[in-house]
């Protein structure tokens, strides 16, 4: 099939934005997830966006159980997974209606017209049919009848009619793959291996996905079709990835490099479970995962491992590190190595528990008892999930401290194209552990002192139980200086309150300075966190094009902040702070540089547009 | 440490100055275990004694091995931590009522029933003592304390039937005044592979003091204690006068050992399967008026949970060798060749 040419003229795209929206039952994860995979092979660059609702099975045909997956592809090297689709697929009217008012002007809108039913109508909240009182004026529609066609197309393999309505979502990925010359081979060996052993299964969706392409070629609605050529990327071996999967082989990269095992202890938790998932399937390596009881546990037992000389981590999301809070100042407070991940999504509370939102950083930042400084990495883009994750435990394990990584939602499903490493060229960030005493007692005998400080890191030994000679307590109880045996004394802890900043201050240096993009003669910087990225280089790229020069920072380690900060902030007359939250990294850049930093945020579960940063930016800009 | 020298009860002891109350059961327990482990042969660099907060919970400080005392209620959880890390180590738990039963309960039942492989001392005052006399949730109906000003409303968790209702595989009871008991019921539950729980009746002499007299006191022992001997008859009293019985539902209780046939007197086994026997023995006392068992109640094996673990790796080593950069590429890929 993948040689049939089609006979109709074919246009050239440099980007595409396409979204497949349905019913949370609809399959439109899986569409999505396909189309990108078969995109991924072709060679285009993309970035997806997946957006879906808290309920599994949310009521059918309901606004609220609309479940929408958004992909970009190009020819370039893109950032974002698009600002407004120039394709909606529209499995039924709720679906329609939730997504058609993001269309561009003109666009095309494939409409499964079978499941426009009076019922359906009403629970969509339409008074009359889309399909006919001239809402869709203004688009290009396509009302195609994905579900008889389908049923039609897997009747003579004696799949039943129910049955055979689950193979729709194959059929609309059939109609735009035909739509965009998309390679047919990803997908059908993807059916093959997924459904392997039920083999009426994989005829169904098969037959389906055959019957959608060959519509698009034999049914006259199309006038043209499309091809977005492969993309100029870096050359070498690469694969699709999100964040998810990006950070959980990060962690295990980082084991790997840090020679130390993985024990990742986690309770289940959206947006993160999935890192538990993949680990958890990696034991030939070594890696211990343990599914908690509770959040609490999780922390503990990764405290635990750490104790025992493993690379302890514990991953969750917002509501999860609260209820962490205690072990992880413990952690800081006994200076063990551990990493706590947190994929946030929106909150207070449950919030919105499948959206995205970056309000975690004062939490990240603040949110423990007593003096409790500890260093907080986030990563900026799926595929960076990776690299985030090995910079935290390369952190944690050098200055024996607990470290947040941010990630969230929408990096955490995400997925992009990712120019995998060789794990054998990654940073080396292996330990010593302490082996033999480091100090003398009055009497001149060779001791252990656990709180002798390295004088360049201020880390201090880590001595694993089973070491011979070295055994030694800690806990939670003030320790003083050196010996760590318990101290009530005043100066002790003034001292040792200052010296665990210090050593978390003292990181500004050994992490990558700030590097800014943009034109030179550019007086506004943009300076961004986390997820935000690709969107504030959308933007920046869009408005130095069109002759209004704004330069782009992007942080990657929130605490410390690189010794370069201040004086990157210096150099402009107007700082802008995009974030999704209520301005939380610009109240910092406030409080830290007494610079007048400007707040750009949005709190809807969803990432910023380009064109809407564009917009904000501009606004200030003229401002100014 | 040099294995071919014993090592003595001061090869247990750190250079810290214990610092319970004066007369303190604490201190009988603490040396209770520090007699123990140079028995035991252990060696005190491959042994972790891990606490939470109260006051058992500063006993890892006492102790001249590795120790950390962590989290209020949490040291089940960091101890599974350093377990199932460390499946080399000898792993303790030190905890008190409070500390395991109340703040901490939740972690408490999932080490059982995953049985970790941990010795789980649980000091039983029935009081918090650090923060200075509040009822437990082991306190008896009607305990007046500084937050019961008019009695205690709350049921009281009796220890070792929470522990048999969580899957534990070994389970047992001492107290404070025998020391002798203290160290054979800690040999047994330390040579158990699993979780073995103790809960060790404590007097806290300052907020609670005398709570086990009528039990444990030296006239009240005979007829109070029952002492639990695998494979023997459950037969107690100064003169065996007294003995334990299940009726028809399988309840125990007390019986005249001259009023029943000898073929009725339970006998004991800590080995069945099934710990519907344990947990009525368990109910028998619901705090120390009535004759109260002593010993193990439940020791059954079961595979630890650090051991299926590592279990897991090997079954998943022999199938393959690890290449992190062949896990890497474990998906659709392609190339992009240089233009």
């Amino acid at each position: 099939m993948s040689d049939q040419v089609s006979t109709l003229p074919v246009e050239q795209l440099d980007s595409v934005v396409i979204r497949f929206a349905g019913d949370s039952g609809d399959g439109m994860q899986l569409t999505g997830d396909r189309f990108a995979s078969a995109s991924a092979m072709f060679g285009n660059d993309l970035a997806t966006l997946p957006n879906f609702p808290a309920e599994i099975r949310a009521p059918q045909g309901t606004l609220p159980g609309v479940s929408a997956f958004q992909i970009q592809i190009s020819d370039w090297d893109i950032s974002t997974p698009g600002d407004a689709p120039d394709v909606l697929v529209a499995m039924n009217p709720a679906a329609l209606k939730s997504n058609l008012g993001d269309v561009v002007s003109g666009g095309a809108v494939l409409i499964n017209t079978d499941t426009f039913t009076d019922r359906n109508l009403e629970k969509a909240g339409y008074a009359a049919s889309p399909l006919t009182d001239g809402t869709l004026d203004g688009f290009r529609t396509f009302k195609i009848p994905m579900t008889q066609l389908t049923k039609d197309a897997t009747a003579p393999l004696g799949v039943k009619p129910r049955d055979a309505e689950r193979s729709k979502n194959f059929f609309a990925l059939g109609v735009v793959s035909w739509m965009y010359s998309r390679p047919v081979e990803p997908t059908e060996e993807w059916v093959k291996a997924k459904f392997a052993g039920k083999e009426l299964v994989i005829d169904a969706n098969l037959a389906a996905f055959r019957a959608g392409y060959a519509f698009g070629e034999t049914a006259e609605l199309f006038d043209h079709v499309y091809e977005v050529r492969p993309a100029s990327l870096p050359p070498g071996q690469y694969r699709n990835v999100t964040g998810n999967t990006a950070l959980a082989l990060g962690l295990l990269a980082a084991s790997y490099r840090a020679k130390l095992p993985l024990l990742l202890a986690t309770y289940p938790i959206t947006p993160a479970s999935d890192i538990l998932h993949e680990l958890s399937k990696d034991k030939r390596f070594g890696v211990r995962t343990v599914q908690a009881e509770d959040e609490i546990a999780a922390a503990g037992i990764a405290l635990g491992a750490a104790f025992g000389g493993h690379l302890g981590v514990t991953t969750t999301s917002g509501p999860g590190v609260a209820l962490k809070s205690e072990t992880i100042s413990l952690a800081l407070s006994l200076e063990l190595p551990m990493v706590i991940v947190d994929v946030q999504r929106g909150g207070p509370s449950t919030g919105l528990p499948t959206k995205t939102e970056q309000s975690d950083l004062f939490l990240a930042l603040y949110g423990r008892h007593g003096e409790a400084p500890l260093p907080v990495v986030a990563a900026y883009s799926a595929t960076q999930c990776f690299d985030a994750a090995i910079e935290a435990c390369r952190i944690a394990l050098k200055y024996r401290t607990p470290v947040i990584l941010l990630s969230d939602g929408y990096l955490a499903n995400g997925s992009e194209p990712w120019l995998i490493p060789d794990v054998e060229k990654l940073p080396d960030i292996s330990v010593s552990f302490a082996t033999e005493p480091n100090g003398t007692d009055d009497d001149g005998e060779p001791v252990f002192l656990p709180f002798l400080r390295d004088p360049e890191t201020l880390a201090r030994p880590w001595a694993v139980p089973g070491t011979k000679g070295l055994a030694h307590r800690v806990g939670g109880l003030e320790k003083a200086d050196k010996t760590g045996n318990v101290s009530y004394d005043p100066l002790n802890h003034e001292l040792m309150t200052e010296l665990r900043a210090a050593k978390v201050a003292g990181i500004g240096s050994d992490i990558a300075p700030v590097s800014v993009d943009g034109p030179a003669e550019a007086k506004t910087l943009a300076i961004g966190w986390g997820s935000t990225w690709g969107a504030v280089k959308e933007a920046c790229r869009r408005m130095n094009l069109a002759g209004r020069p704004i330069a782009h920072a992007h942080l990657t380690h929130l605490s410390p902040f690189a010794d370069n900060l201040g004086e990157v902030l210096a150099r402009y007359d107007t700082v802008i702070v995009p974030e999704l939250n209520l301005g939380q990294l610009a109240h910092v850049l406030r409080g830290e540089f007494l610079v007048d930093a400007k707040s750009v945020t949005k709190v809807q579960g969803l990432p910023f547009t380009a064109g809407e940063l564009v917009q904000r930016f501009t606004e200030i800009m003229e401002e100014a | 440490m040099d294995q071919t020298v014993a090592l003595t009860r001061k090869d247990f002891q750190s250079d810290q100055e214990v610092r319970w109350c004066p007369g303190c059961g604490d201190y009988s327990i603490l040396a209770a275990v520090q007699f123990l482990l140079p028995e035991l042969g252990v060696d005190p660099d491959e042994t972790v004694f891990i606490s939470g907060i109260g006051c058992a919970a500063r006993f890892p400080y006492y102790m001249n091995t590795y120790g950390m005392h962590s989290i209020h209620g949490r040291a089940p959880a960091i101890a599974t931590g350093v377990a199932v890390a460390r499946p080399d180590l000898d792993v303790w738990v030190v905890s008190g009522d409070g500390d395991a039963l109340s703040i901490g309960g939740n972690h408490l039942i999932h080490a059982l029933r995953r049985n970790v492989n941990l010795t789980i001392l649980l000091f039983n005052n029935q009081i918090y003592g650090l923060t200075k006399g509040q009822y437990s949730p082991t306190s008896e109906v009607g305990k007046v304390t500084k937050s019961t000003p008019f009695g205690s409303i709350d049921q009281p968790f009796n220890p070792v039937s929470l522990a048999l209702g969580a899957e534990a595989t070994f389970v047992a009871r001492t107290h404070d005044m025998d020391r002798k008991h203290m160290m054979e019921m800690f040999k047994r539950a330390n040579e158990h592979r699993g979780a073995s729980l103790v809960e060790v009746y404590q007097n806290c002499n300052v907020f609670n003091d005398g709570a086990f007299t009528p039990i444990t006191g030296k006239d009240n022992r005979d007829n109070m204690l029952i002492n639990l001997v695998h494979g023997e008859p459950i037969i107690f009293g100064a003169d065996g006068q007294l003995c334990v019985v299940l009726n028809e539902f399988g309840e125990a209780s007390v019986a005249t050992t001259s009023e029943v046939d000898a073929g009725a007197i339970l006998v004991h086994d800590e080995s069945r399967p099934d710990p519907s026997v344990a947990f009525s023995l368990s109910r028998m006392s619901s705090g120390p008026s009535s004759p109260t068992p002593m010993g193990v109640f439940r020791s059954v094996s079961r595979p630890d949970y650090g051991s299926q673990v590592d279990q897991q790796i090997l079954d998943a080593q022999s199938k393959g060798a690890a290449d992190v950069n062949a896990l890497l590429r474990n998906a659709a890929t392609w190339t992009v060749e240089a233009s």
